[in-house]
């Protein structure tokens, strides 16, 4: 047996997987900027002191942490037509559902990072008049934020693989746009192949991002 | 605001975590203009004292007034009383994220309402007095210790304040740089601002200030002139000529 590649035309990649790549790219997107904000917001809330808003906040992260994402993506996308009465698609769907369940992790690492600001900061804050919401802006989130840079990008990597799950639900994404083409030309192992070779080099990229800004802030400190 | 001339009054204040006794029954008035000194043994409470007045440690019980402002109130604002007490801490806690420009500009801008232009300007002149204009543009992380604790006296300084406390300011300073940052002190004590002072610095205490506090166990148990503090060991309490034999060695 013998790989044949011939059929990776500019054509193809046109006809199955610029659309696919592009919806993994925004799902990896929205997710992370929906997830990092409705993180932040359950971080927040994890740590505010007050149990009516830290109780609701760790049971919604330790569940969405203890669940497989496929099952999640699942359960929406066959509840959701039987709760509003119609189906949202499943692509609209993959995205809700990729906030909310990286929303449980995007928060314990800003939970980690606001608690690794020392208290002192807060105080020296509080002490120029600063309120608390000024303190968590000026102050906290910007210095959490960029300490946790390297766990952040590490966490997209993570989550731009995971996007891949959404063929569980029939979304198009990069996988699906492969696997299509691959059925089209007869040559699925070969779509396969050129599939991980993508992710990989996405993923590679990424993370040699995260081994920079690694060696950034440990120059800094 | 108020026309008396005790800026800060403290009456029969207690802190306590369970049964442990951090301040006990510690009444205190501060005139305006005076500076003044809190010495004693690591744990006596000093520091926790400091941080009642501007409201940073709350209290048991007791009063507190700074400045016409009754602290112990939790309906009094206090984010307003804290903009007008300076606060200076030990470990300088300048906020490494911003440039020392920032740092100075960051609360004239957010809870004084300056313009960002005035808020420059004002950081400029402070910078200039503790000597430090050219470095502007750096971040905390590259200055020397004695560097970042006098632009956190700037930070201070930058909000106008009626009182500066200071929370032992050069407690965390390699030797060689204590000097530049008492001498920014002195100045301002010079220039007649009110300061309390916590710190192990007795000859600052023997030269700056005008009243020593000693602390013991959460309490004040001396409070008279540094004078007389340094004056005649006999009027002593035997645990304050303990500490000052001990502090100013021999």
């Amino acid at each position: 047996m013998s790989f044949d590649f011939s059929f990776f035309t500019s054509q193809m990649l046109q006809d199955y997987l610029l659309r696919g790549l592009l919806f993994s790219l925004q799902l990896t997107v929205v997710a992370t900027l929906g997830g990092i904000v409705l993180g932040t917001l359950l971080a927040l809330m994890r740590l505010s002191g007050n149990r009516l808003l830290s109780l609701p906040a760790a049971m919604y992260v330790n569940v969405m942490r203890s669940v497989p994402l496929v099952m999640v993506l699942l359960w929406f996308f066959l509840l959701v037509p039987f709760i509003l009465g119609r189906s949202t698609g499943a692509e609209l769907s993959a995205v809700v559902t990729f906030i909310a369940f990286e929303a449980a992790f995007f928060c314990e690492i800003m939970r980690s990072g606001i608690q690794g600001i020392p208290k002192a900061q807060m105080q020296a804050g509080s002490a120029l008049g600063l309120d608390t919401w000024q303190n968590l802006r000026f102050i906290i989130l910007p210095q959490a934020f960029r300490n946790m840079t390297p766990v952040l990008l590490t966490q997209v990597i993570i989550l731009f693989q995971d996007t891949s799950l959404v063929y569980a639900i029939g979304a198009y994404d990069l996988l699906k746009g492969f696997e299509v083409a691959g059925k089209n030309f007869g040559r699925p192992v070969e779509a396969y192949v050129a599939a991980a070779l993508t992710y990989f080099v996405i993923c590679f990229a990424l993370s040699s991002l995260v081994r920079y800004f690694q060696q950034r802030i440990s120059f800094q400190r | 605001m108020t026309t008396d001339t005790n800026i800060i009054r403290l009456k029969n204040v207690c802190k306590s975590y369970g049964s442990f006794a951090v301040l006990s029954d510690c009444s205190v008035t501060v005139a305006r203009g005076d500076v003044v000194v809190i010495c004693g043994p690591s744990g006596s409470g000093k520091s926790t004292l400091i941080k009642t007045i501007n409201g940073l440690e709350g209290i048991s019980s007791g009063e507190i007034q700074v400045d016409g402002v009754p602290v112990h109130d939790s309906h009094s604002d206090l984010r307003a009383l804290r903009s007008r007490v300076g606060m200076v801490f030990q470990h300088f806690e300048l906020f490494p994220h911003l440039s020392v420009l920032d740092n100075l500009t960051l609360a004239q801008v957010h809870v004084k309402g300056r313009s960002e232009q005035d808020a420059v300007t004002r950081a400029e002149a402070l910078l200039a007095r503790v000597g430090l204009s050219d470095h502007r543009d750096k971040y905390p992380a590259a200055l020397s210790g004695g560097q970042q604790q006098r632009v956190a006296i700037a930070r201070a300084l930058a909000m106008d304040p009626v009182v500066m406390l200071f929370d032992e300011p050069t407690s965390a300073l390699d030797p060689e740089m204590v000097g530049e940052v008492l001498e920014v002190m002195m100045k301002l004590a010079q220039e007649g601002m009110t300061m309390l002072c916590v710190t192990h610095e007795m000859g600052f205490a023997r030269r700056v200030a005008d009243r020593v506090l000693f602390m013991d166990g959460g309490r004040i148990v001396e409070d008279c002139s540094s004078d007389a503090f340094f004056g005649d060991p006999s009027q002593r309490s035997p645990r304050a000529r303990e500490f000052l034999d001990k502090v100013l060695g021999h």
